[in-house]
């Protein structure tokens, strides 16, 4: 089972529009400071404390190379937090579109609003 | 975040979930929908596979409600608690608790319904007694066999950073 101070590890770290950036450009292969760097208008250092926060929340490792320390996207973590909501939402979503046919049945069925509940007629603010 | 489709959810604090979502019809039929047994048992099935087999739903202030599925291996799972408030056809507000408690405690489900043009938003704010039981419960949908498969990870990590990495992203 997974542990909700990785998970609110791994939703902070995606709290962030540039470090989603980074992560979606490691998705397609590991990639040096440098070459992070490079799509960005950004310092090294600023993309530097991402990694860091990126690291520490397990979704990425750096490579042992002194010099060159590749960061490389570390799938695990991510996709739980990913599946860990989507199975939540799937499942509601699931049963609402089958609320939704039902809806439409009933609305057939009574195009006046159904008399038989004590409603308000009175729209929502 | 992860707003896929047409249901949006989210953490408002540590110890709640909210779900919101837009139905095409007015509020009196999405509430009608809610409290009323014949029609629950169309429509809240449970997982995939899974059938509302026993719903009871005593529509008042201080009733008692009770929803029994049954899993297609005949497994029953049980839910069921008290409306502490029932304000027709815009607020629900009841306690849930499931009979195989895999979680402590009780939980407190909030349903606001409000209207404009015809449609209607549902939003349903369940609170746990704890950020642990939170967790725990929204796990089990995933461990029903909803599995995420790390290429499909992928993709969307690349359509959303597409926009941002304007070079050097499309070569591995």
């Amino acid at each position: 089972m997974m542990q909700s101070s990785q998970l609110d590890a791994t939703f902070a770290a995606l709290a962030d529009p540039t470090r989603r950036a980074i992560l979606a450009r490691l998705a397609s292969g590991e990639a040096s400071v440098t070459e992070l760097a490079e799509p960005f208008e950004m310092t090294q250092p600023a993309i530097s404390k991402h990694l860091k926060v990126l690291e520490r929340s397990g979704l990425i490792t750096r490579g042992r190379d002194a010099q060159r320390r590749p960061c490389r996207l570390e799938a695990r973590p991510l996709a739980e937090a990913t599946a860990w909501l989507e199975g939540y939402r799937q499942f509601w979503e699931a049963n609402f579109q089958q609320l939704d046919a039902l809806l439409d049945e009933m609305k057939a069925m009574s195009p006046a609003p159904v008399a038989s509940t004590p409603s308000e007629t009175k729209k929502g603010r | 975040m992860l707003n896929t489709g047409t249901l949006a959810l989210t953490l408002p604090s540590d110890r709640e979930v909210r779900m919101t979502r837009v139905f095409d019809a007015p509020r009196a039929l999405v509430f009608d929908a809610l409290t009323k047994p014949e029609l629950l048992m169309r429509w809240f099935s449970g997982p995939p596979g899974w059938s509302l087999e026993v719903c009871e739903f005593d529509a008042k202030e201080g009733g008692a409600y009770r929803y029994v599925w049954r899993g297609p291996d005949g497994t029953e799972m049980g839910m069921g608690g008290v409306l502490i408030e029932f304000v027709a056809p815009e607020r629900l507000v009841s306690t849930e608790k499931f009979d195989q408690a895999w979680y402590p405690g009780e939980a407190t489900g909030t349903i606001v319904l409000t209207e404009e043009g015809g449609k209607t938003t549902l939003t349903l704010t369940v609170e746990y007694d704890s950020q642990e039981t939170r967790d725990m419960v929204l796990q089990t949908p995933m461990k029903e066999g909803v599995q995420f498969g790390y290429d499909r990870l992928a993709d969307l990590l690349a359509a959303e950073g597409s926009h941002r990495l304007e070079k050097g992203a499309a070569e591995a």
